[in-house]
């Protein structure tokens, strides 16, 4: 390859020319240390670069170097528990060579080259295969067996192949396609981050992803395959929800992407993430997770790729047929980056100066997840999926603005966060009356068979309580409450029930951050179970303040902190509202002595 | 290196467009001559072939085209850095400012410093008590947080930010989690940036800081009002880079405090603009977020070393509006935010904390058994909740009338106002420990019912909650809790704990 010199640097983006037959995103090698960098723009000999590194001390007339290869992740076993940068540089042997902070130019590649894995081959010689078959396995920890599958251009047969301890890079056997010419099958596959890997078709998804959050998956759902967002002012509890559908959600891969956040949160999933245990597997979740960490303060530009390196990766664990949740944190943080390189380019600015590309990004990104019947396994067919969730950081928290409004074009799940809330420290503040998942229908039938017949039931009349409680709100304000029906007043009861003893949950409170679905339909029953026999007493003439002085109430508020193993005192507390709650019962009795 | 040139072709506003040069880089530091024998330095923010785009932080009045000097000095800008820092004033571009000798470096440091690794930081989970409750109880600040103070013009963060400099404590850890630990002796440092504030705020902290000596651990780097605007640019580097050495070269805790952003950022704006960048809201760079958090992010602790740094900027909100740019860029950056109320301020309470919208994210790591104390987080979420609580039944109070409200929403109303005068209000010089600030929290939660201690674990209520609670019943004459009690808010403290 030639080399070409730089002409232009400003922040980073570098125009060099020369580049001989480079193409549109290769990637180069810029300056005397060899920065990695982009082709984002060709005109004439001359080729706009962005640079994941710093470029400070650049100048005209540096060498830059066309690698003929564009920008790609490595893909094989190794990459579970590994925290990477945005180029899926592993920050910890970057580390090991610069120290605690990041010295640029230095380059260590995404998979150990050294470490030497027991591979198992499950097809022998004479085999045939095509792209996407499990050729071996290996147990890349206690967790997740890696699927070692054949690229998915290539097809053949298996010439040779054995078991035994290789390295990413040794052959462990080979393949001859139908012209005759041998392949040698590695471990290691490498894979263009901007495009999409192949599947053979994508399937509806019906099964939730159970998170432990009651508000997601009581009442805006997503699926194992769906993709969802989380857009909200700062503060408001983005990262915390992620983190939460991180550790307890039931995917088998989570992939993290830091994008453009703080360097603490990503310290501090790597300081906790090896402590919690998955709840699943019963290991550290650590071992079911990949970190792509390209902070605030690292390139900009590489931030601009962290996202694409990240769901490169989710969609490689689901060609393997596992259940991938991807979380990137922020996704306004990415399309800031676009913005900048664009704003350098100076392409002709779309609304509030983002690129006039920012919505086919955004849908192009969201299209990525799925759920997949995955390339190869002609003889053991698999599903795969990846489920994204993305995080939208709108300035001012006005949604109209055109990351949220693009987004919501793609997503079928839209988890609403209020700042209203946060200050009032509900929590999760996610807003129940404007958020909605497009999903309720088709999780239905797994409700029905796998929790219970009622639950969608419930869900539904939960919701219209709270919506009846916004609008009798606005009359209490006028008004005051007297001017509310017992029935209404039984309401508004109920719906702060709902809101502090259901939608409420802690997510640092061991005994809170996680309801099985099974908890979170029986804590729903228990209190509109209340609700229901409340107003038929006070029907019956009873006066509201002995109702809502029945001792149940009490057991209703602690419920939610219950462990799964303590499912059963919930029928406790049902058959307790019954014999609290009936004329003149003990309920009435504890109230007239309170009054006497 | 140097290469001197008088090929300048074009200067706008804080900008020289200089020609024909070779060899420039990207970030490279310069040196301006104008006619006049006025000196600048400058920094090189685009090189196109042999066009250099030079930045001048000391603005380019008395510049010419023809007759100015640009030399590029091979190296970017730079900070020599000593422990001989400590006690010394310099200008906002690291120059002394105090009549004092220079600074014999024990080396140079690049201002724009680089990103810690996030493989090595440590998380930041010791508490710091300030001695302020509404810090300490309910938004606690940790070693290596960035921790801003949103003001707005009249507001007394001056005073709130010097108390923290001057009460910040560490504690040790305690065994028992009923306990708090004492007060760690400790190598710390304030390093104080100034950037367009006047010569009496900046005066203000250099006072403030001399009254405890604390001036002696206390590197300032000052840049004013009336100094050139441009250089605003450098000056929060210039002190981070000095508090980086102090704390991961020299061991030491920092406190970086820094003010105002908003005329950082605008002196970010005035580039942008000569630069006919595309403007983003209200006319501030589309990239003022990462520009923020190139200083921000240089706060934390790091695996292995000693020291740490805790930012804690202040910044005022052009007209008190928190989703203006510059507050809203920042909140999404730190670690939490400490808002000042003009309200609160009007009724006479000092700090004027607004404490819900106010929030700090490191809490749950800082504080609990060992830290502080174990019912802290439950306790703070309590008085969260019931504050909230009674700010929407006041506002329902002044529709309906305070009768209309149900008895505990009395209580509540009641428990709003005496946690502003009891737990928020206190004196300037007042340094409470947090067992007084949580004391305090617990003598307010006793004005409510019990049963309405939800977020509270029973057994923290038994061990903690005031044996004889002051209950509070409407309609009760209670001359102790009438608003509007002047100062001496011992003597009241005392009223409300019955001693
Ligand atoms: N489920 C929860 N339980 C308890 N506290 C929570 C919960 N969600 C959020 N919080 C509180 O809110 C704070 C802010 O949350 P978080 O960091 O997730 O906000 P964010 O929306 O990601 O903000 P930013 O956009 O600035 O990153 C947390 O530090 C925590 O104190
Ligand atoms: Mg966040």
């Amino acid at each position: 390859m030639g080399q070409g010199r730089i002409i232009k640097v400003a922040g980073p983006l570098v125009v060099a020319e020369n580049l001989g037959d480079a193409k549109m995103f290769d990637l180069v090698k810029v300056g005397k240390e060899g920065l990695m960098g982009e082709i984002i723009e060709m005109r004439g000999v001359r080729a706009s670069i962005q640079v994941y590194e710093e470029t400070e001390r650049l100048g005209p007339g540096d060498p830059v170097v066309p690698t003929g290869a564009p920008l790609s992740v490595e893909l094989g076993p190794g990459m579970l528990g590994a925290v990477y940068d945005g180029v899926q540089r592993p920050l910890d042997a970057i580390e090991a060579i610069a120290g605690a902070f990041l010295a640029r130019g230095i380059d260590a590649p995404g998979l150990s080259r050294d470490k030497v894995w027991e591979f198992t081959a499950t097809v022998s010689a004479g085999d045939s295969v095509s792209g996407g078959d499990v050729v071996g396995v290996v147990q890349e920890n206690e967790v997740i067996e890696h699927r070692i599958m054949v690229p998915p251009a290539l097809s053949g047969t298996i010439s040779t192949i054995s078991s035994g301890s290789y390295t990413v890079e040794q052959p462990v056997g080979r393949l001859r396609t139908a012209d005759g010419t041998e392949h040698d099958l590695i471990m290691m596959q490498r894979w263009p981050v901007r495009i999409p890997r192949p599947y053979i078709r994508k399937v509806a998804a019906s099964e939730p992803l159970v998170t432990g959050t009651r508000v997601i998956d009581t009442f805006f759902p997503l699926v194992k395959g769906g993709a969802g967002c989380i857009p909200g002012p700062f503060g408001a509890g983005k990262t915390v929800t992620q983190h939460q559908v991180a550790k307890w959600s039931n995917a088998q891969i989570v992939i993290f992407i830091g994008c453009g956040e703080r360097g603490n949160e990503m310290t501090d999933v790597l300081m906790e993430f090896p402590e919690l245990t998955d709840p699943y597997s019963g290991y550290p979740l650590m071992k079911r997770t990949v970190l792509v960490a390209n902070t605030s303060n690292m390139p900009v530009a590489a931030r601009e790729a962290s996202v694409y390196t990240g769901i490169t990766m989710a969609e490689y664990f689901r060609d393997m047929g596992y259940e991938v949740v991807l979380q990137a944190d922020s996704t306004s943080r990415w399309a800031e980056a676009m913005r900048e390189i664009s704003g350098r380019l100076e392409e002709m600015p779309g609304e509030e100066g983002y690129p006039a590309y920012l919505g086919t990004r955004l849908a192009a990104f969201y299209e990525r997840a799925g759920k997949v019947d995955c390339l190869g396994g002609e003889s053991a067919p698999r599903n795969g999926s990846v489920s994204v969730v993305g995080s939208v950081s709108p300035p001012g928290g006005d949604l109209s603005e055109p990351v949220v409004q693009n987004t919501l074009r793609v997503v079928k799940v839209f988890w609403a966060l209020q700042d209203t809330l946060a200050y009032q420290r509900h929590f999760p503040a996610i807003d129940w009356l404007t958020s909605y998942s497009l999903f309720l229908d088709k999780v239905e039938p797994y409700w029905f068979e796998n929790v219970d017949e009622h639950f969608r039931a419930r869900r539904d009349q939960a919701m219209a309580i709270l919506q009846r409680e916004s609008e009798l709100a606005e009359i209490v304000r006028l008004v005051g409450l007297e001017a509310l029906s017992d029935e209404e007043q039984i309401l508004m009861e109920t719906a702060k029930s709902l809101r502090e003893d259901f939608l409420q949950q802690n997510a640092f409170r061991e005994d809170d951050q996680f309801s099985s679905l099974a908890e979170q339909n029986k804590l729903l029953e228990v209190i509109l179970h209340f609700h229901t026999t409340a107003i038929a007493l006070a029907e019956k003439g009873e006066p509201l303040k002995s109702i809502f002085s029945a001792p149940v109430r009490e057991q209703i508020t602690r419920a939610k902190y219950l462990s799964a193993e303590d499912i059963g005192e919930y029928d406790r507390i049902l058959s307790d509202i019954d014999t609290q709650l009936v004329a003149g019962g003990p309920a009435v009795a504890a109230a007239a002595e309170v009054n006497a | 290196m140097t290469r001197e040139y008088m090929t300048t072709r074009d200067i706008v506003g804080p900008l020289l467009l200089v020609e024909n040069v070779t060899g420039v880089t990207y970030g490279e530091l310069v040196e301006l001559e104008f006619p006049d024998g006025t000196q600048s330095f400058g920094n090189v923010l685009e090189v196109n072939g042999d066009v250099a785009l030079v930045q001048a932080f000391q603005g380019t009045r008395g510049s010419n085209p023809s007759q100015t000097k640009v030399r590029f000095l091979g190296r970017g800008l730079e900070l020599g850095v000593s422990r001989d820092m400590l006690g010394r004033v310099f200008d906002g571009m690291g120059r002394p400012r105090d009549g004092g000798p220079e600074i014999m470096p024990e080396k140079r440091v690049p201002i724009y410093g680089q990103a810690i690794n996030p493989m090595s930081r440590d998380f930041p989970d010791d508490f710091i008590q300030t001695g302020i409750s509404s810090i300490d109880g309910l938004n606690p600040l940790v070693r290596g947080q960035k921790l801003p103070i949103f003001s707005g013009s009249g507001l007394p963060h001056n005073e709130l930010a010097a108390q923290i400099a001057r009460q910040a404590a560490v504690l040790e850890r305690s065994d028992d989690p009923t306990r708090v630990g004492p007060p760690m002796e400790g190598d710390f440092a304030v390093v104080f940036a100034a950037m367009g504030i006047t010569f009496e705020d900046a005066d203000f902290f250099m006072t403030e800081l001399r009254s405890t000596s604390a001036i002696e651990r206390a590197v300032l780097f000052l840049n004013l009002a009336d100094d050139p605007a441009v250089e605003r640019i450098a000056t929060p580097r210039m002190a981070l880079t000095a508090a980086e050495y102090l704390a991961f070269e020299c061991d030491m805790h920092v406190l970086v405090i820094y003010t105002d952003m908003t005329y950082y950022c605008e002196a970010l704006r005035e580039v942008s603009a000569a630069r006919k960048e595309v403007p983003g809201r209200r006319g501030f760079p589309g990239y003022l977020y990462t520009d923020l958090a190139s200083l921000y992010e240089r706060a934390g602790r790091i695996k292995g070393k000693k020291g740490s740094i805790t930012q804690v900027p202040i910044l005022s909100m052009p007209d008190d509006d928190k989703t203006h740019p510059i507050p809203d860029l920042t909140g999404y950056i730190t670690e939490g935010q400490i808002i000042l109320d003009r309200n609160l301020h009007r009724s006479g309470i000092y700090p004027p904390v607004a404490v819900l919208p106010s929030l700090s994210r490191l809490k749950q790591k800082g504080i609990g058994a060992g830290k502080t104390r174990e019912d802290h987080a439950d306790l703070s979420n309590q008085l969260f909740g019931a504050y909230a609580r009674g700010i929407q039944a006041k506002e329902l109070a002044v529709i309906l009338g305070e009768a209309a409200l149900s008895d505990t929403d009395q209580a509540y109303v009641h428990f709003a106002d005496s946690f502003e005068r009891l737990f928020i209000q206190q004196g300037k010089h007042e340094d409470r420990s947090v067992e007084e600030t949580l004391a305090l929290g617990w003598e307010l939660v006793a004005l409510l019912p019990r049963t309405e201690l939800k977020r509270i674990k029973d057994e923290y209520i038994d061990r903690y909650l005031p044996t004889k609670p002051h209950e509070y019943h409407p309609g009760e004459a209670d001359t102790n809790m009438t608003p509007g009690i002047p100062a001496g808010r011992d003597g009241m403290h005392n009223e409300i704990l019955g001693v």
